[in-house]
């Protein structure tokens, strides 16, 4: 049975990649491999996990350089002859080892105005939406969204200004501006047109090409540009 | 910019080209009109300055700025596209490639009838 | 910057770039058949002199990248150099009007 040199990031900012030694085995995952780690050889490590099926983006680490979910990471699709590298997610600060604390991605989501705002009570009927309608489908597009933090791990704008919004955070801007029945609308546009805001996306499409749901925030991005120049065209921002 | 594995992906390129180009373009641009502005004088000065420009690293940095021109046309007409129509990531690739296309016959272009 | 302003920025940059696809798609053919026919500098110049098309021409090239360069050098020192503020704004403010004014001159040199 072969090995695996699984080199793997502890400590905090200011710690450093220790080497372990880690049995292979079919259909392994990084995840797997992780769990292997700290089960087997070192109870210390500490590393974040909860649904292991692709569900939940909890065990978002860096592996070989790239942000991806460890329980669907084949070790056999990332090995590079042997050896991986797995490391906390970019750009967020480190609590120990691999994990992260996730604190300033979804306070950006909060400011990006990323919550709906209704505008009818339990009196009024259900709003109609098409589903067929323009902005429905731009909803259902983008909507998937579980803030697992890959894109924004992988957003290059997010390492050069920090106060970016950053790709998640818009494109669940994007879904409520095409949402009917949301009431904050200026607001929104004001709060996602500024200097850390959309306008900040220069197309890296660093999250369009890693974002493990296959939706585009680099797409959702463009939209929010073109509705916050509508806006102000208008008047309206 | 320190962990490139990250970074491999033709959009990526696509910028990073884009915004070299941009610079490089940005750069050039006020020792072009300086130099224009030699004909202000006569039309020798201008002669005087082009017969300069024949040497040849002087013809190779043209060639590389008719590139550096051609690219950032092509690749901001690829952004105009992308954030005013809908994006589609099949295009894109598609995009990036003829942008840079279109850009390199420029370049050879302008390379064939200056050497 | 507020809001509105970078959405200014942002209309003004493709507003100009849009305006650029055209002037520099013409300026490229245009270096490209002067090269063919191995015109000089006298030959260009004697068919720029007093020339209004010429002089519209080059005029609206120049304001547009009076525009347009300097918005888009301002995100690279925001971004790596990490220059931002109203200071950096003033710098960029500067370097338009610098190239509108070599501009200018490089234009009065060839149409005058």
């Amino acid at each position: 049975m072969s090995s695996l040199s699984v080199t793997v990031w502890r400590g905090g900012s200011d710690g450093r990649f220790q080497d372990y030694s880690v049995p292979r085995r079919d259909a392994q995952t990084v995840l797997d491999v992780v769990t292997y780690i700290q089960r087997r050889l070192d109870p210390t490590l500490a590393y974040r996990f909860a649904c292991r099926v692709g569900m939940c983006g909890s065990c978002a680490m860096t592996v070989n350089g790239k942000p991806r979910w460890t329980c669907r990471t084949h070790v056999a699709e990332v090995a590079s002859g042997d050896r991986i590298e797995i490391a906390p997610l970019a750009h967020l600060p480190i609590v120990r080892d691999l994990v992260t604390d996730m604190r300033t991605f979804f306070d950006k989501w909060a400011r990006a105005k990323g919550q709906f705002t209704p505008t009818a009570s339990r009196r009024e009927g259900f709003e109609r939406v098409e589903p067929e309608s323009r902005p429905r489908r731009a909803v259902d597009a983008a909507i998937e969204c579980i803030g697992c933090g890959v894109c924004y791990a992988a957003c290059d704008v997010v390492e050069w200004k920090p106060d970016y919004l950053g790709p998640a955070a818009l494109n669940r801007a994007w879904t409520l501006v095409n949402d009917v029945r949301d009431g904050a609308r200026t607001e929104r546009l004001a709060a996602v047109a500024g200097d850390a805001g959309c306008h900040a996306c220069h197309t890296l499409g660093a999250c369009t090409e890693r974002c493990p749901k296959h939706l585009s925030p680099t797409a959702s991005i463009a939209g929010l540009k073109r509705e916050t120049a509508i806006a102000m065209l208008r008047g309206r921002l | 910019m320190s962990d490139w594995r990250n970074r491999g992906h033709s959009a990526y390129w696509a910028f990073l080209v884009h915004r070299v180009s941009g610079l490089v373009l940005a750069l050039f641009l006020p020792l072009h009109f300086l130099a224009l502005a030699q004909a202000l004088r006569a039309a020798s000065a201008l002669d005087a300055f082009l017969a300069w420009t024949r040497s040849p690293w002087v013809v190779a940095s043209e060639i590389a700025l008719v590139f550096a021109l051609a690219v950032h046309l092509t690749g901001g007409l690829r952004l105009l596209f992308v954030e005013l129509v809908v994006w589609e990531s099949a295009t894109q690739k598609t995009l990036i490639a003829v942008a840079g296309g279109i850009a390199a016959f420029c370049a050879v272009a302008f390379a064939l009838n200056v050497i | 910057m507020t809001s509105r302003g970078e959405v200014r920025l942002w209309l003004l940059q493709r507003a100009s770039a849009a305006v650029l696809a055209i002037c520099v798609a013409v300026h490229l053919v245009t270096i490209i058949v002067a090269m063919r026919q191995g015109l000089t500098a006298a030959a260009i110049l004697g068919r720029t002199h007093g020339s209004i098309g010429w002089a519209g021409f080059y005029g609206i090239f120049v304001l547009a990248v009076a525009v347009h360069a300097p918005i888009g050098v301002r995100a690279i020192a925001q971004e790596w150099l990490a220059c931002r503020g109203r200071a950096t704004d003033a710098v960029f403010v500067l370097f338009g009007i610098v190239l509108l004014a070599l501009g200018g001159l490089a234009v009065a040199a060839v149409i005058r």
